[in-house]
């Protein structure tokens, strides 16, 4: 059985249909992210299934309880629910010390004082808050505010964490420790994340699958190297990562790029099953390789040294098409011709 | 257009000294950056070299000028000093249209109303803002205003333009572009460009020099940009400057092993560093694709596998090695060349293809703020 | 030396000097001569005249019932204020948005009018409701008498709950929604989280605004004297009033004065400070940073009940009041019924083009606060100025000067700028005009710094600077960058003090002579000598010209709002 179910889920603001029949299925100790743009409908979905608002179609239910349902017109307001959540303005109350923010939970649930100690030290020293019990928050950093939220949800021991962009407030150093420490935690405790992002380096660092989505509907779940390898769409193709999107038409038998066929035929085979003579051509500017000779021709227009990558921008013909290479490949300069190959694309309908 | 020239200048705040004996000199026609973490200082040596603090020390040139002397007690005010500025905020007046923002510097200069509407339209278009110059700020983007103030500051023929992290406020997308659109507006202009910022993608990319500057307010390294980058002067610049790993090393039985574990070390070096390496004075360090892993033996360096992260193009490995964690990256196509990919908790081989040698000290000054 | 101190530019301590005398002059001398002549007598303290005043036992008496009279206040205003706060901001309510004008309403009333309809309304015997629900019930005597402690205690809590108000759903607005969310998650029902986290959140403002409401209750005159007076229910301002109009203005009074007024002054001064403990513990950065919406309570069945229940309240406190005055003002006599033959337009052409003295009072009333707003706005600009941008050590020195009256009663300016002006130092403005007109700017001068300084503030430094950088000297970037940005904030401020100096009576009943009455004192005379319909009429006027004038604000303030 899975552990957190939503079924045909959907949530409408007006005439605006912000979530459009969801269903996922996580496991129980996945950790799974919802990854889009702003607007997408990650953060309406997550606060449906925390229960800030009420669906307005389908029912999500939580190892099999049911929290949400339209069909059986049932709703579990928050405060009832046992999940721990982390918000991404931290939500620290300013007037509580540490101590007393991370026992809030507890206290709410009338737990014996002693068990409350014992909880809420052992979700502070996790958190790495160790030593400042004491404190307020206001004399604290924001990554440290960050973990007094983590502490906080973690205390009651909730079997799933929900996570709203909880990282996007940290400068990106902070970042990167703090998904890591994340990620431990899942491992020490076992609970079911679900994620909410639009940092997709972060998307894919972190989860065990992500649901890409874009205007209320899914795009593809799948795991962060399917994603990445095999996108379902070319939303999902450029939403991950960087890419390039080439007009190319099919002529003898061979792959030109559009409108360009003096460059040269492109080193791939011809797309199966199609009759299609334009067609888009997908691919990342690290699966180019930039020859100084071979490959179809065009010529560097512009070369970025990026420190541990060299970011190259090609013409061909009026097409530009953007290569990023290692820097102990050797450089190219400026208004210097150079040659193209292709090593891994997909290919997408021509769409004027 | 002109150079720069900062000789000894410093700048106290209430006896906090912010700068101290900074001489530098930037080139005509370069585009120069100031990079350090926030509160090192870099803003207010553009300040000074604007004219918006008066030194505490020192003198500075904008080309022959004196603009600041605290000796001779020369202030030349900003006004009077043919300067281009671009804030970190835009500060795009809101009461006044675009051609209204950029024709007043030119008003400013008394510069007849035909001419200054040819030249305040010509700046418009060369910042792409054209048929939008009857528009005020706030029914601009983010993007659109800080190309007026861009426009604003180029449109007097400055001697030199001050950019003050302009890039800061806007998403990454529209960085880039606008990354872009300064260097050509710089290579069309000839202009000096003092650039400040905190963000290293946007120096490397921009800059013909660069100076790193700590927290402290001391410049570390000043030179363009793959040299501060493959040749850093300290652990603080390679630090700063993309991913690092610092390997300690010991000299043990006539061997180099890396520090604190029964790991040696294979690796050319060169007799005399070995000296030093004997006398402790030095340490590794090493950036993360300049590592290879290996399945088998072939390296006696061995260590364990703690995380593998797939960030869709690199791969990103923690690996435990004697008693630190360092980070290994690797382009996926490279990886997938090995065979059998890494998975967490293996064991793994070594090979260090590029160590550069940094003294002893100093490792643990904060990069970050 | 000085330059580099300055840095910007070369008259700065001209400016800074100009400033701190003018502050100086009109705002910490007559504080300073109130204390000095209340606690020096020929150079040597004066302890027993003190002691002689402070055991007086209607002295005694007027200070316990100010401190009621505030305290029972601040008590009803904090929860009318609080209730309100909480019903339109964390309710669905409907129409809260009308609501939220409604409730600001009050505002505009001056309390002592209100006094003044209330009295019409509820004085024993003759009060209107009074006899309408005697005559219902069959009663003998009359239910309310509204010349009591509890009387004015009501007609001022009406008429300043808005402070609290404005205060609490202000921050309760501008909170952070998820501060309530994650607690709702961590398991806390609404009323679990309403009181161990809102209203904690809360404290400051609503500590903010009973404090406001204190001070201005602890220092009030019109309310008292138009209900507590006739029964011998004084408080200090009141009493003040009387020892010095019944002696005629003798010294002896003023001295009185000048004792009861440092102890006005030292209540407000424990007042502040204990808010600034209070906001010291409290200051919480709660300001939210997505525009989420907070979570509302579902009122069901109770939402039209307590919207009727809102509306009568307003209508209680807002409209009866107001639809008296302008009735009982077109009375051809008081107490005969409102029939409309009863009624003409006779007493508003009387007041308004025959009787001088009416016609004086607006008059005087209406140059002294145009002067009043015109001086404060030009000077507080530049002091404001002189406070926010120029960044010039001692500059905490002005504005402690600037802020200082805010909190200092219009009594206690009053009697201070009697002290200072009446032939001390070789200059006697008493009994003219122009010792009103430099009370008021004392009074107001705090008013208008505090919106030129918003204002300022609203225009971040890198606008200047970038004048600055495109050639612009301090004073051409001064004109053509500060000045049109801080225009509407420079008006704002004309009308916040235009509005208050027009209708006000606690400072002008101190200072008036034969010829310089303001509308206020001319309303309160006129109620004093029993004019009670010509007092209505005169009140109704002063209304209006409230009411056109709040017009007038808003549509500048909607005007900022677009573009600039």
């Amino acid at each position: 059985m899975s552990h957190v179910k939503l079924q045909d889920v959907t949530k409408r603001f007006g005439p605006v249909v912000a979530v459009n029949r969801l269903s996922i299925e996580i496991p129980q100790g996945e950790c799974f992210s919802m990854l889009g743009p702003s607007g997408c409908g990650k953060t309406t979905t997550l606060r449906m299934v925390a229960g800030f608002e009420d669906l307005d179609e389908g029912e999500i239910s939580v190892g099999g309880k049911i929290f949400s349902s339209s069909f059986k017109n049932y709703y579990l307001p928050p405060e009832k629910r046992d999940f721990g959540m982390v918000f991404q303005a931290f939500a620290v109350w300013p007037h509580l010390n540490v101590f007393n923010n991370v026992a809030f939970p507890l206290q709410i649930r009338k737990m014996p004082k002693a068990e409350i100690e014992e909880r809420t030290r052992r979700a502070i020293t996790y958190t790495g808050l160790g030593g400042s019990a004491e404190t307020y928050p206001n004399e604290l950093s924001s990554g440290q505010k960050q973990r007094i939220a983590l502490a906080r949800a973690i205390a009651i021991n909730p079997t799933v964490m929900l996570l709203d962009e909880p990282l996007s407030n940290l400068d990106p150093k902070l970042r990167e420790e703090m998904r890591f420490e994340i990620k431990d935690l899942q491992r020490k405790f076992g609970f079911t994340i679900i994620y909410v992002t639009h940092d997709q380096a972060e998307a894919m660092a972190l989860s065990d699958r992500i649901l890409v989505m874009s205007e209320g509907e899914v795009q593809q779940i799948d795991t962060p190297l399917n994603i990445y390898h095999k996108p379902a769409n070319k939303f999902v193709f450029s939403f991950i990562g960087l890419s390039n999107f080439l007009p190319v038409e099919i002529a003898d038998s061979a792959v030109y790029i559009e409108g360009q066929h003096d460059a040269g035929p492109l080193n791939v085979e011809l797309p199966p099953r199609t009759q299609e003579r334009r067609l888009v051509l997908a691919t990342r500017p690290f699966e180019i390789d930039i020859l100084r000779e071979g490959g179809v021709r065009g010529t560097v227009k512009r070369v970025t040294y990026l420190g541990d990558v060299i970011d190259y921008r090609v013409m061909i013909g009026n097409v530009e098409v953007r290569i990023q290479k290692n820097r102990i490949k050797e450089i190219l300069r400026e208004g210097q011709p150079c040659g193209l190959k292709f090593n891994r694309i997909l290919w997408y309908e021509h769409q004027p | 257009m002109a150079n720069v020239s900062l000789e000894k200048v410093g700048k106290t705040y209430d006896r906090h000294q912010v700068i101290s004996d900074l001489s530098i000199t930037i080139r005509d026609g370069e585009c120069f950056t100031f990079l350090g973490p926030s509160g090192c200082g870099k803003t207010v040596i553009l300040r000074l070299i604007a004219g918006f603090e008066h030194l505490t020390a020192g003198e500075i040139f904008i080309g022959d000028r004196l603009v600041s002397s605290v000796e001779k007690d020369v202030h030349i005010p900003p006004e009077a000093r043919k300067i281009g500025v671009v804030f970190q905020d835009y500060a795009v007046w809101p009461h006044k249209t675009v051609y209204e923002n950029v024709v007043y510097p030119l008003q400013m200069q008394k510069i007849p109303a035909a001419e200054a509407k040819k030249r305040t339209m010509a700046a418009v278009e060369q910042v792409n803002l054209g048929s939008l110059e009857n528009r005020l700020p706030f029914q601009l983007s983010g993007g659109q205003q800080q190309r007026v103030a861009l426009a604003r500051a180029l449109v007097s023929r400055p001697e030199i333009m001050l950019l003050d992290e302009p890039l800061s406020n806007l998403d990454a997308n529209l960085r880039e572009e606008m990354r872009f659109e300064i260097t050509a507006l710089q290579k069309q202009t000839g202009v000096t460009i003092l650039y400040v910022t905190h963000d290293q993608e946007v120096a490397l990319a921009i800059s013909d020099r660069i100076a790193i500057m700590d927290k402290m307010g001391r410049v570390r390294q000043v030179g363009p940009p793959d040299e501060i980058y493959e040749n850093p002067a300290d652990p603080f610049v390679f630090k700063f400057m993309g991913i690092s790993n610092f390997i300690p090393l010991d000299w043990r039985d006539g061997r180099l092993f890396v520090g604190g574990s029964d790991s040696p070390l294979a690796y050319p070096v060169p007799a005399d560093v070995l000296d030093r390496i004997r006398r402790h004075e030095l340490i590794a360090g090493c950036r993360p694709y300049d590592i290879e892993l290996t399945h088998d033996d072939s390296s006696p360096t061995r260590g364990t596998i703690r995380r593998v992260i797939y960030l869709g193009s690199i791969i990103d490995y923690r690996v435990v090695l004697g008693m630190q964690e360092i980070r290994v990256q690797q382009d996926v196509r490279d990886a997938g060349q090995g065979g059998i990919p890494f998975r967490d908790g293996d064991p793994v081989g070594l090979n260090f293809l590029n160590l550069k040698w940094f003294e002893n000290r100093g490792l643990n000054e904060e990069v970050e703020s | 030396m000085i330059r580099k101190l300055f840095g910007n530019f070369g008259i700065a301590e001209i400016l800074l000097a100009v400033s701190v005398l003018i502050l100086v002059i009109v705002v910490a001398v007559p504080i300073l001569l109130i204390l000095w002549t209340a606690l020096f007598v020929d150079g040597s303290l004066n302890t027993r005249d003190i002691l002689k005043v402070l055991s007086q036992p209607d002295t005694y008496e007027a200070l316990k019932n100010s401190l009621i009279i505030a305290a029972g206040v601040t008590f009803f205003s904090t929860i009318t204020g609080v209730f309100f706060a909480w019903l339109v901001s964390r309710t669905d309510l409907p129409l809260k948005e009308t609501m939220k004008v409604l409730f600001l309403i009050p505002f505009m009333l001056p309390p002592f009018i209100g006094a003044l309809a209330w009295k019409m309304l509820l004085s024993p015997r003759a009060g209107y409701i009074n006899k309408f629900l005697s005559a219902l019930f069959g009663l003998d005597g009359s239910l309310f008498n509204i010349y009591s402690l509890s009387g004015i205690i009501a007609v001022e809590t009406m008429y300043l709950f808005p402070f609290v108000f404005i205060q609490v759903a202000g921050a309760l607005e501008r909170m952070d929604p998820t501060l309530e969310e994650s607690a709702r998650i961590s398991g806390a029902g609404l009323l679990t989280i309403t009181r161990k986290i809102t209203i904690p959140l809360m404290t400051p403002s609503i500590a903010a605004g009973a404090l406001l409401v204190a001070l201005y209750s602890l220092a009030h005159f019109g309310v008292p004297a138009i209900l507590g007076t006739e029964r011998g229910i004084y408080n200090i301002p009141t009493k003040i009033y009387e020892q010095i109009y019944q002696s005629g203005g003798s010294f002896v009074a003023i001295r009185t004065g000048t004792i009861l007024s440092s102890i006005l002054l030292i209540a407000a001064g424990l007042i502040l400070y204990i808010q600034n403990l209070v906001l010291k513990a409290g200051r919480f950065q709660v300001i939210a940073g997505k525009s989420m919406r907070p979570m509302l309570l579902k009122l069901r069945g109770l939402k039209i009940p307590l919207l009727l229940f809102s509306i009568l309240y307003i209508f209680i406190t807002v409209i009866l009041p107001t639809a008296t005055i302008f009735l009982v003002g077109s009375l051809k006599t008081y107490g005969i019924s409102f029939t409309l033959e009863n009624m003409s337009l006779a007493n508003l052409k009387y007041i308004l083009f025959q009787w001088k003295m009416t016609k004086d009072a607006i008059w005087n009333s209406l140059y002294l606060a145009l002067g009043a707003a015109s001086v404060t706005m030009i000077v507080g600009t530049l002091i404001s100025y002189s406070i926010v941008k120029i960044k010039v050590r001692g500059r905490f020195i002005l504005e402690f000067l600037g802020l200082l009256p805010f909190s200092v009663p219009g009594t206690v300016i009053a009697i201070g700028v009697i002290l200072m002006w009446s032939g001390k130092f070789g200059i006697n403005l008493y009994n003219t005009a122009w010792i009103i007109f430099i009370a008021y700017i004392a009074r107001y001068m705090a008013f208008s710094l505090k919106s030129n300084s918003a204002a300022l503030e609203q225009v971040s430094d890198s606008l200047e600077e970038a004048a600055r950088a495109c050639g612009a000297t301090h004073w051409q970037s001064l004109k053509d960058i500060v000045i049109p940005l801080i225009k509407p904030g420079m008006v704002a401020a004309f009308f916040l003090v235009f509005l208050p100096a027009l209708r006000e009576l606690t400072t002008s009943i101190l200072l008036y002579g034969p010829t310089t009455r303001t509308i206020g004192v001319a309303i309160y005379a006129l109620n004093e000598d029993g004019e009670t319909v010509y007092a209505a009429t005169l009140a109704s006027v002063a209304l209006v010209i409230i009411i056109i004038g709040q017009l007038v604000i808003k549509r500048i303030t909607r005007s900022r709002i677009k573009g600039i």
